[in-house]
């Protein structure tokens, strides 16, 4: 993959350590994430990938460490927040609104954007009228660029699994996010669907600039289209570098594939 | 015929009023997810609130208007369920973030419980007037086509008009405003709503306010028909089959089944009544609602969620 211009460090996470009770989820994990890269996180099953973005996400408060965006430091941040800040996220497991068409579900997206109070959008004047039209713009765009316009109106509890994370896309892209995270974008996805999602990451990343934090443990996926990526075993970091850096590290090998005793 | 329609009218009417009293379930249940069992006790309290007031504020304030009485009254009425569904947030929905719905429903029985002992205590447990200027009298109908016209209550007539107004405004925000997409996208999931900055907390006060608003409509109308009394509060259990055949998330479902169990249970009991030894009103809309249940669980408008395995 050639390697696009990284730009300075937009996200830094500094020797982060949780724990639920007496199982230690993470313990003393740092990295760094730069401007415009798709850095990934990857590692087995229950490798602390998910607490890993729950906590940049403000899901999870961190006992130990520090994570700064942009140069600004927080320790104790709620999700709302974190989306303040830019911040967006998909889930790992569909956290849609079923009941919702995929127009209106993107639209919840740019609720930070919004600025007329209730009562302006109660009674729908002037600025309240012109905010919802160019907001639908934007998310117009937003459903074209994903090609799911023939599923406009349509509930989101009814489409298939590939189109509903499409929809889970959008909606963190709606908030036109400085940095995306995505809990495993491909999970249970054909090889079609997969590749279709591999194509949205890479052009979300070339047209929108978005600076991407990826999980995944399907090394394939991953190594094909990310810069750099962290391997996580045990809530341990054991690897940081590019792709065939990580590919070649002897400790990542034996946690995919385990070693003789 | 004409006294058909007399039943039907008047059957049209009360289901109006039960519509009043589902909608504050519906409200609250498309935008947080919770089954609201303390609808029923805040009609009563909003309700005690405004008599109260109506009777308090021209003693305090040396005045005797009547109009202006209710006015103010009404004005600290709301007040009240603005600061109730403020505290409602803060001290019980707040720690219930994520939690199922299970939990925010026993805890919504406790703020019916605190709401029942509260309000008695503050605003006295005797039966009160509430006298909003509604008037009272009788109108006859359609005089030339029937003989002798149809008898409808001017009363039960503006109270439908309110309720109209009301629930027309109410599935316009909804449906049309970015609040409204909001408060939906809370019901459905908290999680993902807070991390694309929906402030949780802020849409539930919202949620707990319109509500609160709703059931004080509901309760000075219902009041002022029956008196506010402790009964007041059991109006919510008539609630609960409009509801069920209406469907939970439907605010036009909760009008229409309004209407249904209304007149279901007048011309039920005129017609049918006779033949079963009377009585039918009182049981006909469970009947109903248990029916609906077994045949279409989530009701006329519901969504019907459908869990993929």
């Amino acid at each position: 993959m050639a390697a696009r211009a990284a730009g300075d460090v937009i996200l830094e996470v500094r020797d982060i350590s949780l724990a639920f009770g007496g199982v230690k989820a993470l313990s003393g994990i740092s990295f760094d994430v730069r401007e415009h890269e798709i850095r990934s996180i990857i590692g087995p099953n229950g490798a602390g990938k998910s607490s890993m973005l729950n906590c940049i996400n403000g899901v999870y408060q961190p006992q130990q460490g520090a994570i700064s965006l942009r140069g600004r430091t927080f320790q104790h941040m709620k999700p709302r927040q974190v989306a303040e800040m830019g911040v967006a996220r998909t889930f790992q497991n569909l956290a849609l609104f079923k009941g919702m068409s995929v127009l209106d579900n993107i639209m919840t997206g740019r609720n930070l954007k919004m600025r007329t109070n209730l009562f302006q959008q109660a009674i729908r004047w002037g600025a309240a009228e012109r905010e919802e039209t160019s907001n639908r713009i934007v998310v117009e765009k937003l459903i074209d660029f994903l090609e799911i316009q023939a599923y406009r109106k349509v509930p989101v509890g009814r489409l298939p699994y590939g189109l509903q994370k499409r929809v889970d896309l959008g909606r963190a892209l709606a908030m036109e996010p400085q940095v995306l995270l995505l809990d495993e974008p491909m999970a249970g996805m054909n090889l079609e669907e997969k590749q279709d999602m591999s194509r949205f990451i890479l052009d979300v990343n070339d047209e929108f600039g978005t600076t991407i934090v990826l999980i995944e443990h399907d090394m394939a996926v991953v190594m094909d289209i990310c810069d750099r990526v962290v391997v996580l075993d045990y809530g341990r970091k054991i690897g940081d570098g590019t792709p065939d850096e990580v590919r070649a590290n002897p400790d990542v090998i034996s946690a995919y594939l385990g070693t003789a005793h | 015929m004409g006294f058909f329609l007399e039943t039907l009218i008047g059957g049209l009417m009360t289901g109006m009023l039960y519509s009043l009293v589902a909608l504050g379930f519906v409200l609250i249940f498309k935008a947080s997810g919770v089954f609201n069992f303390a609808q029923g006790s805040m009609v009563l309290f909003a309700a005690l609130a405004m008599a109260r007031f109506a009777d308090w504020l021209p003693r305090w304030l040396g005045f005797d208007n009547r109009l202006l009485a209710n006015l103010l009254a009404f004005v600290a009425a709301m007040a009240v369920m603005v600061v109730a569904a403020w505290l409602i947030e803060r001290l019980v929905l707040a720690k219930l973030v994520n939690q199922e719905g299970i939990t925010l429903l026993m805890a919504t029985l406790g703020i019916s419980y605190f709401f029942d002992g509260f309000g008695q205590t503050v605003f006295g447990n005797d039966i009160y007037k509430l006298d909003i200027g509604l008037p009272k009298d009788p109108v006859f109908l359609f005089e030339q086509a029937f003989q002798g016209g149809i008898l409808v209550n001017k009363e039960d007539l503006y109270a439908a008009l309110i309720a109209a107004l009301l629930v027309a405004a109410l599935s316009l925000f909804f449906q049309k405003t970015g609040t409204g997409r909001a408060l939906r996208a809370v019901a459905d999931d908290h999680q993902a709503a807070q991390s694309i900055g929906i402030p949780l907390g802020r849409i539930w006060v919202i949620v707990w306010t319109v509500a609160g608003c709703v059931a004080l409509v509901a309760g000075i109308i219902w009041g002022s028909k029956l008196g506010v009394q402790f009964s007041l509060s059991l109006v919510a259990l008539k609630a609960l089959p409009v509801v069920i055949l209406g469907g939970l998330t439907s605010v036009p479902g909760a009008i229409l089944g309004g209407l249904v169990i209304g007149v279901g249970e007048k011309l039920s009991e005129v017609y049918i009544g006779p033949h079963l030894g009377g009585g039918i009103e009182i049981w006909f809309a469970y009947v109903v609602a248990l029916a609906f249940l077994l045949v279409r669980p989530q009701g006329l408008f519901g969504e019907k969620i459908i869990d993929r395995v």
